[in-house]
């Protein structure tokens, strides 16, 4: 085995050490501790790059797309397994490009605010990065409980009555997914003897009838409890409340957490019933397109009826969770392309809006938000002036309202999918591969929930248009007297860093699509994935 | 031997849900505990369930490999039970300190009424 396979486990180890070495450092060593965190975030981003080359350097007909590690070196099916393919290489950038950004936010006055904020964010970047590596279930599920241990502490943070009161409603709605996401592991292994989920890609063949219907209802648990973390409707009532209480910082973190749902949603549906699967081809594809189609109805109508805009933040994490499950729903491979450049772009867009609400707050004059929770989710409740003396460290942004106004401009371009930027891309890309199902110029049918479908994202762009320009227009140009917010060049630089990031997703957009329908391809063609944890032979045995 | 765990599951897991449904904190809390043990009696019983079989070899030597209980949903269970017990516990503590921030027991911080 070559060094550079090494790398793979970098992104979990690396967190994991930071983290616990973070638990050595007192409290007081503010800067020492802000430090080593930068540090491991970088060098996390810079891995994770490099482990998107290594996956993108391998070729996508007909060879191993996926490369395995194999942890303490035992063989796969038996071995705790890691597997690195296209995807799973995306999501890890995404985790690291959000954390470095919330992180650096963090840094003028979050971080401050309560004890161990940077060991629980190294341990929730962690089981991100554990997650989206991981080859099979039950390490998925013991990721999965890292990441979420972490958020709990993280949500916290800051601590305060209205956080509290929806991180106990946040914790019990993911204590009681968990205990489905057992139930269905262990269905699952039951009926097939398996947990890893190549073996299990294989194994599902010899299933015999008589157990079929045990395995559905293993497999149907277990997306249950991803739906709920993907904020299905009717599974996400937590949701918006939850991400709109915690700080600036870690809303824009947990932007990502959704999308571990998501992304499991994604690999299992098509690793274990796609198009080899025989009669269990497509299962739980109408349940992931019809619940996504009424998440996107009920988030729009939210995202209109929002008053703060951290519910509209929130409605809008929905959205895109909705849009994305009804596309994995259609399970077809340009939609899924286009559904992962629409993952990264408003991945990217919401985490950037939940930092640039805090900011734009600032500037509305005490009062003139009509929901007082806001006020006491932001901690504006006494616990903001005992800080004020820290916050006059740090170089203060000239212009700010002038560049808070741009940023929000762009944001809302972003959420309504309108051009210049890559929202717009996304939504046409996903678009194009929904209304032409046998490819460019060949006439097709289409179906009447595909209709549905594009009317909905095209509605929910517009109902996020309409909602922007109301928060804007009240924030910005309405107040009689306005109020310049203080906003230091380390707030703003995330949030800008961000943007800028989705404007380079548009220019280089040839490049990415390319990308993403590699990583389409290569998710529609299981027997890749299994070639590379199993080896060829087990991988035949699934392609005849 | 199946009906009874069969039916010891399902008295903790029906048992559960209703706790969990109940607008207490506490009464969330055991409900949950209640889940969670539900749901390790069946992962350890979906490593099929034996009676009288040797734990690795009988006494003379002799055993049949097939007879085994299966070593994975054990190991499953502990991780389980391991992660259960931490996230309780940390609900514990939210738990008090949403009572004493909110001065109600009531999951929502205020009774509904």
């Amino acid at each position: 085995m070559e060094w550079t396979r090494h790398l793979l486990v970098v992104p979990i180890l690396l967190p994991l050490v930071t983290g616990a070495l973070l638990l050595l450092i007192d409290e007081s060593h503010h800067t020492l501790k802000a430090l080593v965190s930068l540090a491991s975030t970088v060098l996390l981003l810079l891995a994770s790059v490099v482990l998107t080359r290594m996956a993108n350097s391998v070729p996508v007909e007909r060879g191993i797309v996926s490369l395995s590690y194999a942890v303490a070196s035992w063989p796969a099916p038996l071995a705790i397994v890691l597997v690195l393919d296209r995807l799973s290489a995306l999501m890890l950038v995404l985790v690291a490009v959000i954390g470095l950004a919330s992180l650096v936010f963090s840094l003028a006055r979050w971080h401050r605010a309560g004890p161990h904020f940077h060991t629980l964010f190294q341990f929730l970047l962690m089981g991100l990065a554990g997650a989206f590596l991981t080859g099979d279930l039950f390490n998925l599920f013991v990721f999965f409980e890292v990441t979420l241990a972490a958020s709990y502490g993280l949500l916290l943070h800051g601590s305060g009555a209205f956080r509290v009161r929806s991180g106990l409603h946040y914790i019990a709605i993911n204590l009681a997914a968990s205990l489905l996401f057992l139930i269905g592991v262990s269905l699952i292994y039951g009926v097939t003897g398996t947990l890893n989920m190549a073996d299990l890609a294989v194994r599902l063949h010899a299933v015999p009838a008589g157990d079929r219907m045990l395995l559905q209802a293993g497999a149907a648990i277990l997306g249950i409890a991803f739906l709920v973390k993907a904020g299905v409707w009717p599974l996400c009532f937590w949701l918006p409340s939850a991400y709109m209480a915690a700080a600036a910082p870690v809303s824009a973190i947990f932007v990502i957490l959704t999308k571990v749902g998501v992304y499991v949603l994604l690999r299992l549906s098509l690793l274990l019933f796609g198009s080899q699967a025989g009669e269990l081809t497509g299962f739980g594809g109408t349940v992931m397109l019809w619940g996504g189609l009424v998440t996107v109805a009920f988030a729009t109508s939210g995202v209109l009826a929002s008053q703060a805009m951290g519910r509209l933040a929130g409605y809008s994490v929905l959205v895109s969770s909705g849009t994305l499950l009804a596309a994995v729903g259609m399970g077809d491979a340009a939609v899924v392309s286009g559904a992962l450049f629409y993952l990264v772009s408003s991945t990217l867009t919401t985490a950037a809006f939940f930092m640039l609400i805090e900011l734009v707050e600032r500037a509305r004059e005490p009062g003139a938000d009509l929901l007082a929770v806001t006020r006491e989710a932001y901690g504006e409740d006494g616990g903001e002036d005992e800080e004020r003396d820290d916050e006059e460290v740090g170089v203060v942004m000239p212009g700010a309202l002038a560049i808070l106004g741009v940023c929000f401009g762009c944001v809302a371009l972003l959420l309504a999918g309108l051009p210049p930027l890559s929202g717009f891309v996304a939504k046409f890309a996903m678009l194009t591969g929904m209304l032409n199902l046998y490819g460019l110029g060949t006439p097709a049918s289409i179906p009447p929930r595909t209709w549905l479908l594009v009317a909905l994202v095209i509605l929910s762009g517009l109902a996020a248009l309409l909602a922007m320009m109301r928060s804007g227009i009240g924030t910005f140009w309405a107040p009689l007297e306005t109020v310049v917010p203080r906003v230091l060049v380390v707030e703003i630089a995330p949030v800008a860093g961000l943007l800028v990031l989705c404007l380079f997703l548009t220019v280089k957009g040839g490049a990415m699509i390319e990308y993403t329908e590699a990583a389409a391809l290569s998710l529609h063609d299981p027997s890749s994935y299994i070639q590379g944890v199993l080896g060829p032979e087990q991988a035949k045995a699934v392609a005849r | 031997m199946e009906l009874t765990l069969a039916i010891a599951i399902g008295v903790l897991t029906g048992s559960g849900v209703w706790l969990v449904l109940r607008p207490r904190t506490y009464q969330l809390v055991i409900g949950l505990s209640l889940l969670s043990y539900a749901v390790n009696l069946f992962i350890f019983s979906m490593g099929r369930l034996r009676v009288g079989a040797a734990p690795v070899l009988g006494a003379d030597g002799s055993g049949n490999p097939a007879d085994f209980a299966d070593p994975v949903p054990q190991a499953l269970v502990l991780t389980a039970i391991v992660i259960g017990f931490a996230t309780t516990a940390l609900l514990l503590v939210v738990l008090i300190a949403a009572r004493g921030l909110t001065g109600s027991d009531h999951v929502d911080g205020r009774e509904s009424r």
